[in-house]
């Protein structure tokens, strides 16, 4: 897949989630909506981009969410 | 012969009222309500009283005079059309007397008019001539010697009916239902006395006029004055099916008349829940397509998009398709097929095909064309109230005190609901439109908006953000309602993030584009205005930001406690037929039927016990998605029923880069549409007159279609599908849709109660129809929400990336028009493109005359995606800075433009926001020289299979 879109999509969801006062909830919000609607292979080469480059062009937010949030985020199969 | 065809007329419309009154009519008591007149009264009680002029679908008039009656103790002979019954009244409708005042009429009536019944076309279904019978009239004593309109010239400029005046009896039928049914007010009655002629507009032809071609006139012509084209050319028909219109999301109910397994016309059915009668040019008239000759109707297979096409078999067709399938699976893995069902396409189809790609293919790469519409309807109305549908019934509307319309142009995309919008309009209700351009809902004859919000494309979630900040500043929310009914924690947060004075009207304004008194001025009206109702559309939906207005919008109805009842609510108004039910039955990648999620364990083993497989636990590509996976090697194969991908998905170039990187593409449809020409397999589909089935419109109303001729290449979309996945190696065994039906409703709580027989006893349902409510569900979250406390979300402005620049200095918002649909290929292939012949180009006089455009002139309109000529039309109806095409035509182009930017949540793409430049040139685009070729090769490619050359 297109990381470059992977990415502008996670950042997109990562600006919805960061409006919400409460920081544990936004980063549950992300990587929630992550697990929820993305196909794993997405999933899984963005979890290797923040791992490879640290998410250097992905919202910070989105980045805390994917690593606080890891487990839920890994293909289930 | 044709009594069966025409249902009871009782005159006048039913009155509602709690009020009894008893009467006496021909010596019968008869009860009803207080209000109904008394040829109603007669005739619920059997009783049916001369008329010409009265019809129930619209209010007395009482002009003809044959429907006199005598009352006890009152003077004179009063129209029972008009008179109210009353309590104790005892009225005779037969007496010599009236007999005689009755034939005295018809004989003035037949006087000038052509005695040609037996050749005319509504012979046999023609009210003078059964009252010309009912009247006993045997002679006109005036002769037909005198002044007469005998030679009246017919104007037949309408594609679809003729105007005759000679048969015109001036009964002002059809004038009133122009006014009454539709509310256009194309006709007036022109000229004094004899003259008296029906004219439309200002005595100009039919398709001079303002006349929509809605049918209601002709519907209510009672002789054949007003007559289709298709009555004259062919007769009358001998049997009807009622059955549901396969265009818009409003689902209209129709009487499909048929003379054997032809279709004679379309009538609307005026028992038909969403529509009680009315129709538009699409669903009444523009049904041809169905048997025109463009249709393929033999399956085809090729190896590669070069090839020529080769006619096969329905077997070695499906055999093909199913190798492919394997072999690609084999090589590629579980994961690199999928498929894609339209939203055009029935329940029962749409579940087939996700049934066959989570069994046969084993994993959840399903999606729908809701996909590219109202996805984030479902996910926004979902988060907040706990159902991912809209609230009401259509009729609702008429007891909205205020309707706001957000990014919705209900006239041309939902005409038959603007109709009962506008009914509601001139009987008060006060209106709040919010769109960028002027649409004909801000000014159109006898209805005006209290409120146009002119915003800028993209700033939906600013605008809402702003009347919500004015609700809660100003203090106007529903206290009560909220405390009771929503989460206290959500709502706090949200009232607390609305209340920052960013989100001010004032604020906001250089965002929007609107003036902040507008906006406080509509946001007061919503929210302390009465019954408050907000319908939106695509405009709301396909923006970056879609599913975060869907929420705001949503948060208003709580804010406000305009949610639960009769007269408000969240009303999507969604774009094809069967958007709704597209999403209800399991289309979506991440959901099975019902709206539940695939990671979901006991709805899992649910389906895994019903269906006898395992069922992936990880959602599945959405269709954008699939285009990015197709183009780094790791989606192969398709299975699209319905949908053509490549004429309504966004940056066309990208999604045929993404189809040419795939091995087998198995496009089942019943034209050779634009994504079949990059395809190996076309299977034959069905039209909506050759199959069972049913569609779910806006307000979750499942309707019956019935199939009224032959599958004309052999099967229904449903049982290709079935045999496609048997030859996948997974068993499908259904004898009809209803076992279907019944499948789904085993197997989804909010079906429960749903199955073809009871369709066929109530007319129509909406769901949720299950033991707590087994007649449906009119009014959803009366006294909770389907979550339980409904759910205030915090709606952050975030600008689209699609921005203006230097380069690109315009935006360009998509959408259709009233006389074609979607993808156009329907429509098209009717007359309705005498109204709509090409794509055009709106744009403001001033962002013209700035780049030397000129009305008709072409126009080059260039997005970071790509480019395309159009011809532009100067239109002040577009505010400055923004332009506007329609994508109803191919070679038009309008999604080379539009780009790949898309819902945050939902993937939507953000169709109503292209950052463009325009300019004036004199020939096509690269891609439409491109494209004109590629479409000949693959035409003659077909040619070479039809003339058997392959």
């Amino acid at each position: 897949m297109d990381i470059k879109n992977l990415i502008h999509m996670a950042n997109q969801i990562g600006g919805f989630f960061e409006a919400m006062p409460d920081r544990e909830e936004a980063l549950l919000g992300i990587s929630g909506h992550l697990q929820h609607f993305w196909e794993p292979r997405m999933r899984k080469q963005l979890l290797e981009y923040v791992d490879a480059e640290d998410g250097k062009e992905l919202k910070p937010i989105v980045v805390s969410a994917m690593r606080a949030h890891r487990n839920r985020l890994l293909p289930q199969h | 012969m044709l009594e069966q065809l025409n249902e009871k007329d009782f005159g006048t419309p039913r009155r509602i009222a709690e009020q009894e009154v008893t009467l006496e009519i021909d010596g019968m008591q008869v009860t009803v309500a207080a209000g109904t007149s008394i040829m109603r009264a007669a005739a619920e009680s059997g009783v049916n009283v001369p008329k010409l002029c009265a019809t129930d679908s619209l209010e007395p008039f009482g002009s003809c005079r044959l429907c006199l009656v005598e009352i006890e103790g009152r003077k004179g002979y009063p129209a029972s059309c008009t008179t109210p019954a009353e309590q104790g009244m005892k009225v005779r409708t037969q007496s010599p007397k009236l007999q005689e005042l009755r034939k005295g009429v018809m004989e003035l009536y037949i006087s000038d008019h052509p005695l040609d019944c037996l050749t005319c076309a509504a012979n046999g279904n023609c009210e003078l001539q059964d009252m010309a019978g009912v009247t006993g009239l045997r002679e006109v004593r005036y002769g037909y010697d005198g002044e007469n309109h005998i030679h009246s010239q017919k104007d037949e400029s309408n594609p679809y009916f003729t105007y005759d005046p000679s048969k015109c009896i001036v009964c002002n039928r059809c004038v009133r239902a122009c006014e009454e049914t539709q509310g256009t007010y194309a006709l007036t009655i022109s000229g004094r006395g004899f003259e008296s002629r029906v004219s439309p507009g200002q005595d100009q032809p039919f398709m001079d006029s303002e006349c929509v071609s809605c049918g209601a006139c002709v519907q209510a012509c009672p002789t054949a004055t007003l007559q289709e084209k298709t009555v004259i050319a062919i007769g009358q028909a001998e049997h009807s099916v009622v059955t549901t219109c396969a265009y818009c999301g409003v689902g209209c109910s129709f009487k499909a008349e048929m003379k054997g397994s032809e279709v004679v016309r379309m009538v609307p059915d005026k028992n038909g829940h969403a529509n009680e009668g009315h129709s538009c040019v699409k669903g009444r008239f523009a049904w041809g397509y169905a048997t025109h000759q463009d249709r393929i109707l033999k399956p085809m297979i090729r190896s590669k998009i070069t090839d020529p096409w080769r006619e096969v078999s329905w077997a070695e067709a499906l055999d093909y398709a199913a190798a492919e399938f394997k072999r690609i699976q084999k090589k590629y893995g579980r994961d690199s097929v999928g498929g894609i069902v339209s939203s055009r396409c029935t329940n029962e189809e749409g579940y087939l095909v996700q049934k066959l790609v989570r069994t046969a293919f084993g994993n959840n790469n399903v999606d729908t064309c809701a996909r590219v519409c109202h996805s984030p309807t479902g996910y926004g109305l979902k988060q907040t109230l706990g159902e991912s549908a809209g609230t009401q019934t259509f009729k609702s509307v008429e007891h909205s005190d205020v309707i706001m319309v957000i990014g919705a142009n209900p006239t041309d995309a939902h005409p038959v609901f603007a109709s009962r919008m506008k009914k509601r309009l001139l009987n008060g209700a006060k209106l709040i439109v919010i769109d960028p351009r002027h649409i004909d809902l801000v000014r159109s004859p006898h209805v005006e908006a209290d409120f146009h919000l002119p915003l800028k494309p993209g700033t939906n979630v600013a605008m809402l953000s702003s009347i919500a900040h004015v609700i809660v500043t100003e203090g106007l929310m529903a206290t009560d309602f909220i405390a009771q009914r929503c989460e206290d924690k959500a709502f706090q947060q949200w009232r607390d993030f609305v209340a920052l004075p960013e989100n001010s009207p004032e604020a906001m304004q250089d965002v929007t584009g609107v003036q902040a008194e507008l906006v406080r001025g509509a946001a007061r009206l919503y929210a302390t205005g009465g019954n408050a109702a907000i319908y939106y559309g695509l405009g709301v939906t396909e923006h970056a930001q879609g599913s975060t207005a869907v929420m705001g919008i949503a948060n208003l109805a709580m804010a406000t406690g305009n949610i639960g009842r009769e007269g408000v609510g969240v009303n999507p108004l969604r774009g094809q037929n069967n958007v709704q039910g597209s999403c209800d039955i399991g289309s979506f990648p991440h959901e099975l039927p019902g709206y539940r999620h695939v990671s979901d364990s006991t709805t899992r083993h649910l389906f895994e016990q019903a269906w006898g497989v395992e069922i992936q636990p990880e959602p599945g590509l959405r269709i954008p998605n699939m285009f990015d996976a197709a183009l780094d090697g790791s989606f192969k194969g398709v299975y699209c029923q319905g949908e053509d991908i490549v004429q309504s998905d966004p940056n066309t170039q990208h999604v045929t880069a993404a189809l040419s990187a795939m091995e087998c593409i198995v496009v089942q449809d019943i034209f050779m549409n634009e994504t079949a020409m990059y395809a190996h397999v076309f299977l034959p589909g069905s039209s909506f007159l050759e199959k069972d089935g049913t569609f779910t419109n806006a307000e979750r109303r499942i309707s019956r279609i019935r199939k009224v001729m032959p599958p004309k290449a052999g099967y229904a979309d449903w049982e290709v599908t079935v045999q496609l996945a048997r030859r996948l190696g997974y068993e499908m065994n259904y004898a009809h849709p209803a076992e279907i039906m019944d499948e789904i409703a085993r197997l989804t709580p909010t079906f429960h109660g749903v199955s073809y027989a009871k369709l066929d006893q109530l007319g129509s349902i909406q769901w949720p129809c299950n033991d707590d409510a087994p007649l449906g569900t009119p009014i959803m979250h009366v006294d909770q929400f389907v979550r339980g406390k409904g759910k205030f979300i915090i709606t952050k402005y975030v600008a689209t990336d699609e921005k203006v620049t230097r380069k690109f200095p315009l935006i360009l918002t998509t959408g259709r028009i009233l006389s074609q649909y979607n993808v156009g290929a329907q429509t098209r292939r009717t007359e309705n493109v005498q109204w709509h012949e090409q794509d055009l180009l709106e744009i403001h006089p001033h962002d013209a005359e700035e780049r030397g455009i000129k009305d008709g002139g072409w126009v080059n309109i260039q997005s970071r995606a790509g480019d395309t000529v159009l011809r532009a039309k100067v239109s002040e109806r577009m505010q400055p800075g923004v332009v506007y095409t329609t994508f109803h035509f191919p070679e038009s182009g309008a999604n080379v433009i539009t780009t790949e930017n898309s819902d945050w949540a939902t993937n939507c793409p953000e169709y109503k926001v292209t950052a463009v430049q325009v300019m004036p040139v004199s020939e096509p685009s690269g891609w439409q020289k491109k494209y004109t070729r590629f479409s000949k090769a693959q035409q003659a490619l077909l040619e070479q299979a039809q003339q058997g050359t392959t």
